[in-house]
């Protein structure tokens, strides 16, 4: 019993851990708390249900839903967040809270307020490893996520653009002198970030075989609370984080009560900023200028 | 009056408070993201008082002000060590874990929300909207309030020329905390129901936005936030089902083109017609 919500556990912080590095792409290389990521990921949820429901294939489906979140996320930073890049880190939070606003309207208007729901038998299969069940769809939730996140670190560390990105976020002055140029570095990060969202969308309706245009505003806080307990500056923080917040939800809804869930992590989270507010794999130092 | 337009009024009243508790903590240069939890407090506090132990309302709202300011103040502490927006998600944590507390809170209704409390007029809302935004006008034109906006455009400088800017920022949540208090006391005394869902998070982002909105270099803004924050959904209406695109849209639009609020000193001293000021 257990062991089977530890498998559970982990199925939902895969999640968190996507949506978490699509957080903190743009926080740590910006410092703009997007809002609107959520509803990217809520977005990328709908696009990918229509894939799947049209018969089309998961790997379909999880690309349709990146391209679409990636391509949202760039018109957001192109219009919210760019021009605002001296202003104080409230204003863009607000006009990405716009931009949210603006995805749940369309998203109700197109697919409608209702929840949608696949046939269960789709990815109903189910291995059986003694008293333990796991679902055929939760192994490729776990899989999909570790996948991205590796392909997002190589990113990160030995490409020239990933070099770029680092460079930006280590010192966005310093990069603009040495020829990188700051827009467009700024465009990557944020299509990266609404890829990552797309994805975790994808990936949690089929888990489900349900999603509604609400969706995001619970996960996205969530997953604003893994990035703070991993650390913005490394891409292996939310990959502990995720699950360990994951796990510690699905065993407080097991054993405590299920609305004990958001106290046990939001209290873990405060914790973590006063006791360690690089979070816990993060330790640059520039990172703590940010912060503190 | 209509039952309708006297109750956007009186949301206007409550907003107004709310946004003035945000401002209170961002003249010191501080984004609080969780002071619709310290409404929550004071709005189930508040109904406790009233409806259990049947003390006088005024009273009630007296005792939740005083009492969210010394949890404002518990706070602020641990809040010194953060700053920007680590500060701001540190207290979206702690609104999140005031509602889940309220959730599982059962002697007080738990998710299943609360009532018995006595309705109270539209007047009576404004009597403390009013009188709290000219405590807060009154306070703009103060030593005090001075020390405030040194602290916020540059802490350490403030510090060296020997303000105390601990008293001030600790200070400052716990003012704003009591003023977030009343506007849940209202709020919970005007609609006669309450549920943990009512104090989330998207009730902090409405405080913040109206003070955005408004003007968050003064007081005034707080009001004028939030009667747009209220009416625009209402002028919207003839969008049907597309009225949320077009505030999302509107409220874009105006952080980009006014990312000072749409009311600041220069505007006032015009509309006043005072000429431009400083």
């Amino acid at each position: 019993m257990l062991l089977q919500q530890i498998v559970n556990g982990l199925t939902l912080g895969a999640v968190y851990t996507l949506v978490a590095l699509s957080f903190s792409l743009v926080m740590g290389i910006l410092s703009i708390l997007n809002l609107a990521i959520g509803e990217l990921f809520m977005l990328g949820g709908f696009i990918g249900f229509s894939v799947i429901a049209a018969n089309l294939p998961l790997p379909v489906a999880l690309l349709a839903g990146m391209a679409g979140g990636a391509l949202v996320a760039v018109v957001i930073g192109k219009v919210a967040c760019e021009p605002l890049r001296d202003a104080p880190p409230i204003t863009p939070l607000l006009s990405t809270l716009g931009f949210s606003i603006i995805l749940q309207n369309i998203v109700t208007n197109v697919w409608g307020s209702d929840p949608l729901q696949l046939p269960s038998e789709l990815f109903d299969d189910r291995l059986t490893v003694g008293s333990l069940s796991i679902g055929v769809m939760q192994i490729a939730v776990i899989g999909v996520a570790i996948l991205l996140v590796g392909t997002l670190a190589w990113l990160i560390q030995s490409t020239s653009a990933g070099r770029a990105l680092r460079a930006v976020a280590e010192n966005r002055d310093v990069a603009r002198l040495l020829g990188v140029s700051v827009g467009r570095i700024m465009l990557h990060a944020f299509a990266l970030s609404g890829a990552l969202a797309g994805a975790a969308g994808v990936l949690i309706s089929l888990h489900y075989a349900a999603i509604t245009p609400y969706v995001g505003v619970d996960t996205g806080l969530k997953a604003i609370a893994v990035m703070v307990i991993g650390g913005t500056t490394n891409v292996w923080g939310a990959l502990l984080a995720g699950p360990l917040i994951g796990i510690a939800e699905v065993l407080t809804v097991a054993y405590g009560g299920s609305q004990m869930r958001d106290f046990v992590v939001y209290g873990l989270m405060i914790l973590v900023l006063l006791l360690r507010p690089q979070g816990l794999l993060g330790g640059a130092r520039s990172d703590l200028g940010q912060r503190v | 009056m209509s039952t309708y337009h006297a109750g956007l009024l009186a949301d206007i009243g409550i907003l107004t408070l709310g946004a003035l508790s945000v401002y209170i903590i961002l003249a010191t240069n501080q984004l609080s993201l969780g002071n619709a939890g310290f409404m929550g407090i004071g709005s189930y506090l508040s109904s406790f008082l009233t409806v259990e132990l049947h003390w006088p309302l005024t009273a009630a709202v007296v005792a939740a002000a005083l009492s969210a300011s010394v949890i404002g103040i518990v706070v602020g502490f641990p809040a010194l060590r953060l700053k920007g927006i680590y500060l701001a998600i540190a207290t979206l944590g702690f609104g999140e874990m005031v509602r889940s507390f309220l959730l599982v809170f059962t002697p007080m209704g738990g998710s299943g929300g609360y009532h018995g409390m006595q309705h109270v007029s539209l007047g009576y809302v404004w009597i403390w909207t009013a009188g709290i935004l000219v405590v807060i006008l009154v306070l703009e034109h103060s030593h005090l309030w001075l020390q405030m906006r040194a602290v916020h455009d540059d802490e350490t400088a403030a510090g060296l020329v020997g303000l105390n800017t601990t008293l001030i920022k600790v200070g400052a949540f716990g003012f704003g905390a009591a003023v977030a208090a009343v506007a849940g006391a209202l709020f919970a005394h005007h609609h006669v129901y309450i549920e943990p869902g009512n104090f989330g998070f998207e009730r902090s982002i409405d405080f913040v936005l109206a003070v955005i909105l408004g003007g968050s270099t003064v007081g005034v803004g707080a009001l004028g936030g939030a009667g747009l924050l209220v009416l625009l959904p209402e002028w919207l209406r003839f969008l049907a089902d597309w009225r949320l695109a077009a505030f999302g849209a509107l409220l874009v639009i105006v952080l980009l083109t006014r990312r000072q609020g749409i009311l600041d000193r220069p505007l006032l001293a015009r509309l006043s017609f005072r000429g431009a000021g400083p």
